[in-house]
């Protein structure tokens, strides 16, 4: 048994794209070895990367494969031998036994005698095994995108190959990938270390020689690294603090070997600019992480995070040359600002006849009307449900909403597009209710964001990427498998979303929603509701954490109005650990069975139903408290409270249970039968208003 | 800060073009002279955009002006400009320690790299007109976009074998770092020997930013840029028509066939389109029309390019 280490050195691997690289490595590299017997399933493996490096160690692995030993049956012996001497057949089994014809065995078998084997495998060495399966794992590991480097184009990887170290033990492997042979060299940081080799004697000594040539190979590690660096240079100044965010430690982890961080500032009138845009370029375009004081307001200084180690002297050039970049960009965007204002947003609006939306689906000046018909049909809707909304704030929100895309500053830092209409909006005078919406349009942007703040923000929200939807699909460009290049499926979801939980209830419906944007093309509105209606499965899982039967069974019940297919879910999954609840969704499949099987049998239709036909006493209770129940269920249902409307229905459990132990549904009396299918139907309907509960996948 | 300011100050702009071309000469480089019709990019250089083709190693440097109308600012701003000089080193195959190399040339304008933070980002590029692209990093000097670092992979819409190493360096930018100056303008071009007398970029530059901002902003002629649009398209599409005729040439005919004739015609279009696109001349439902047009001739010359190539060896194999 030996430790097995191996490192892949790479020019530097996009920082996006590493993390998955690590993990898929390592996952390749485990059960290679295990699928070759050279370790036990669960095998104790670690996985290490840079924005050089790559590489996996794994525990106790074999230094050989064990041989396999195996009991062949061959040809009969009437096949085997012809006249006492062997045959093709029986050479060609000796063959792939591995042995001598005169060293084959006989056997009896029911069929008569046969030839047989015990054919001994060998096992191969590790390092043999290692050296040609490796190799292959490597080529799979997947690449958002990837290249070629070589001559003849022999293989495509993220970046080109720069060195393969692989040892077993203190023995190199035979590893050979992108024009290079392992070896027990690795290298150290690029400028503190320089291209010396560094010689590895065994798989144990990598990460403190990595470390000693200023190499933090531990990802984990390095982050650690960085957040109390982070920490303690804001400490320097008293009353400051950096801005968490976690995914620019993770960005700026996977962009470094040997984190430091340095503490720079800008000058204080630079804080006039809305803290959106300073944030933006100190994040976005610098990867300096923001700092606030006390009263987490943002203070003239920010966070770098290198990628070297110097002495003060070094430390001072280079917090000078960052300094003197956001100063360069904070004034880019200062400038940008100033020279917007020469032309208002309203002025804006006839320019967007110049920026292409999509380019068949014309400009934005005609997106911009498109929204406003739409947002002014949802508002109609919504205002006849009595939601408090501003329609005349809406239209001019509407209006405004893309006028941004003309701007240096949008031009400049698209992702602030929507942000900084709606702050020219309130520099220019426009209302709150206005310049809320149009900052809000493009909420939310994924699952974890929020929804718009107001109404007027939720709809204008909506009517913009339902356009984009109806546009699209009506392009026949919908999102297909893993495709979805213009974010079909987020803008989809962001309506989900914002219809689920828009703090003021804002009752539209998804088909209310597909027609408004698909005009009178029905065919088109009837895919695009589907397309949401699927946005709102994956909504109740993803987000709201709902059982995948709890879903189906809510949805199988309507899957048009969200907030209430949300708390239906709820309420089915408050319940659902009940005994009486789970009693009553077997009834209720069983009910539904039997409705089923009744079907088109014949059956006189319902208008002749009880009427004179003697009921079995536990008919006759079950129709009571069923009728009871529907009293209380349907008052229930008008206060959307699904929660006691479920528990109401689960106190029928012992009327149900009786009725089905003394009462035969199918009675051949025809007038009978039917009078106790009625009553089934009745009490399935009821049910089915919340959930079809056959759906539901009882434990047990 | 004054120690710092006095330090970099030794190089002046042509003191860094001098070094970083000595530089690129030393590792074997063909240094080439900037090429003389109007381009957006160093990329856009016959010297890179045809020379990557087909199997035959480059080795070639060259400082190339850039013209992009639409980033002019009238002088106004201090980081951006309507021309910018770009110095593209193309190395075919790319040598194995070609990050190596660059870093060594950093050291060579005077970048000590135990005193700063260098990164090299993911930055893939990409010239759609071109059906080209290539993936690689910006390159990060103190939190500065020095250099576009690419491993060109496509060209003309043309599988490369062997790819291509392309350095860009933004001079003015390196420069206004070395001097460690706020405004491009203020950046010291030349200082006279005997007088002392410096020679700033605003001095040998303001004055054609001014001029051809108004120009590409205010003053072009719509209407005429059109004509020289189609005049040009015209020409090329002319040539790349005859160019079907590669193979009943004969050798000396074949030779002289103006491809590189054609592709100067392409990069006018494409020049012409930047200063209509400048202008705000070009409507929504036309840029793509006129886009799908420049990229026809563009690419068609590639093509040409590399069958002009493949026949005149196979003329010279019989």
């Amino acid at each position: 048994m030996a430790e097995f280490l191996f490192e892949i050195g790479l020019e530097e691997i996009p920082a996006r794209m590493i993390a998955g690289a690590q993990a898929e490595l390592e996952r390749r590299a485990v059960a290679m070895l295990e699928r070759e017997r050279l370790v036990a399933a669960g095998a104790a493996s670690r996985s290490f990367a840079t924005p050089r490096r790559l590489a996996v160690w794994v525990a106790n692995v074999a230094e050989q494969q064990e041989d396999i030993t195996e009991d062949l049956v061959g040809p009969s012996v009437k096949v085997a031998y012809k006249d006492g001497a062997p045959t093709a057949a029986a050479a060609a089994f000796a063959k792939k036994a591995g042995i001598a014809i005169d060293a084959l065995k006989t056997i009896a078998t029911p069929k008569g005698e046969y030839l047989a084997a015990t054919s001994i495998r060998q096992g191969r060495s590790a390092t043999e095994v290692i050296a040609e399966e490796l190799p292959k794992e490597l080529a799979g590991i997947y690449w958002a995108k990837n290249m070629y480097w070589r001559a003849g184009r022999p293989e495509r990887f993220v970046r080109p190959v720069r060195w393969l170290l692989a040892l077993l033990g203190s023995k190199p492997v035979n590893v050979s990938f992108g024009g290079y042979e392992a070896g027990d060299v690795t290298y150290g940081h690029r400028v503190l270390f320089g291209e010396k080799p560094i010689r590895l004697k065994s798989p144990g000594e990598y990460e403190q020689a990595l470390e000693k040539s200023f190499v933090v190979a531990d990802v984990e590690v390095r982050r650690q690294k960085i957040r109390k660096a982070l920490d303690k240079v804001t400490r320097t100044v008293p009353g400051l603090r950096w801005r968490e965010d976690e995914a620019l430690v993770e960005t700026v982890t996977q962009l470094t070997e040997w984190p430091s961080v340095v503490l720079g500032g800008f000058e204080a009138e630079y804080l006039t600019l809305p803290e959106e845009v300073l944030v933006t370029v100190m994040r976005d375009h610098q990867k300096y992480f923001a700092v606030e004081d006390k009263d987490g307001k943002l203070a003239p200084y920010f966070l770098a995070v290198l990628n070297t180690e110097t002495d003060e002297a070094g430390l001072a050039i280079i917090r000078h040359g960052n300094e003197r970049v956001l100063r360069a960009r904070f004034n880019d965007a200062r400038f940008f600002w100033e020279f917007d204002q020469r032309l208002s947003l309203k002025d804006r609006v006839d320019l967007l006849k110049n920026v292409t939306f999509q380019k068949d689906l014309g400009s934005y000046a005609a997106k911009t009307t498109r929204v406003r018909k739409l947002a002014s049909a949802l508002a109609g809707l919504a205002l006849e449900r009595r939601c408090e909304l501003n329609p005349v704030a809406l239209d001019e929100a509407a209006l405004l909403a893309k006028a941004d895309l003309t701007s240096e500053l949008v031009k400049e830092f698209t992702e602030l597009q929507g942000v900084v209409g709606g702050l020219y909006a309130r520099a220019q005078g426009f209302g709150a209710a206005t310049a809320d919406a149009i900052y809000d349009q493009y909420k939310p942007v994924s699952m974890e964001d929020s929804v718009p703040r107001t109404p007027e923000g939720a709809v204008l929200a909506i009517a913009d990427k339902a356009d984009t939807i109806a546009g699209m699909f009506g392009l026949g460009m919908e999102p297909t498998g893993s495709k979805d290049p213009f974010a079909l499926r987020r803008a989809a979801n962001g309506i989900v979303k914002i219809l689920a939980e828009t703090a003021v209830a804002l009752p539209l419906t998804l088909g209310e929603v597909a027609s408004a944007a698909c005009g009178q093309n029905d065919t088109l509105a009837e895919k695009v509701r589907g397309f949401l209606a699927e946005r709102l499965e994956f909504y109740l899982r993803e987000a709201r954490g709902q059982a995948y039967d709890v879903v189906k069974a809510v949805l199988a019940a309507g899957a048009d109005d969200v907030r209430d297919a949300v708390a239906r879910a709820e309420a089915v999954t408050a319940v659902r650990g009940s005994d009486d609840f789970a009693a009553v969704s077997a009834a209720f499949k069983r009910m539904k069975n039997i409705l089923h099987q009744s079907e088109g049998s014949g059956e006189p239709d319902e208008a002749t139903h009880s009427e004179g036909v003697a009921l079995h006493p536990a008919q006759a209770v079950l129709a009571d408290e069923a009728q009871g129940a529907r009293l209380r269920v349907t008052e229930l249902l008008g206060r959307s409270d699904y929660v006691a409307a479920l528990e109401t229905i689960a106190t029928l459990r012992p009327h149900v249970d009786k009725f089905f132990e003394e009462v035969m549904v199918l009675d051949p009396d025809p007038a009978v039968r039917q009078s106790r299918l009625v009553l089934l139907a009745a009490i399935v309907d009821d049910i089915r208003r919340i959930a079809d509960l056959s759906e539901i996948v009882v434990a047990g | 800060m004054q120690a710092i300011a006095e330090k970099k100050a030794a190089h002046t702009f042509q003191e860094l073009l001098f070094t970083l071309q000595r530089f690129w000469a030393d590792q074997g480089c063909v240094l080439q002279q900037p090429y003389d019709v109007e381009v957006g990019a160093g990329t856009m250089s016959p010297d890179t955009f045809l020379r990557v083709l087909g199997p035959k190693p480059v080795r070639i440097a060259y400082a190339q002006p850039s013209r992009r109308p639409a980033d002019g600012r009238y002088g106004e701003n201090p980081n951006r400009l309507f021309r910018h000089t770009q110095l593209q080193v193309i190395l075919k195959p790319p040598p194995v320690r070609i990050q190596e190399l660059y870093l060594e040339s950093l050291t060579a304008i005077g970048i000590d790299l135990s005193q700063h933070d260098i990164k090299f980002e993911e930055d893939n590029w990409e010239w759609p007109v071109g059906g080209a692209w290539g993936v690689g990093w910006q390159v990060m000097l103190d939190g500065l976009e020095i250099t576009q670092f690419t491993y060109f992979q496509q060209c003309g819409g043309m599988d490369l074998d062997p790819i291509c190493g392309e350095i860009t360096y933004g001079l003015e930018r390196i420069a206004g770092f070395l001097q460690d100056v706020d405004s491009i303008y203020d950046i010291v071009w030349a200082v006279e020997p005997d007088t002392g007398r410096k020679v700033t970029y605003r001095e040998m530059r303001l004055a054609e930013e001014e001029q051809f901002s108004a120009y590409s902003f205010d003053y072009a002629d719509v209407t005429k840029l059109w004509e020289h649009l189609n005049l040009y398209e015209a020409e090329c599409l002319h040539l790349l028509e005859e160019a079907k005729t590669f193979e009943k040439m004969d050798a000396l005919k074949l030779k002289r066939f103006p491809v590189l004739g054609a592709y100067e015609l392409a990069l006018k279009c494409s020049h012409v389109f930047n200063l209509l696109d400048a202008r705000g001349a070009i409507s929504v439902t036309e840029r793509v029309g006129v886009m799908a047009r420049i990229r026809t001739l563009v690419v068609g010359v590639a093509r040409i390019y590399a069958a002009q190539g493949q026949q005149i060896s196979e003329l010279a194999k019989k």
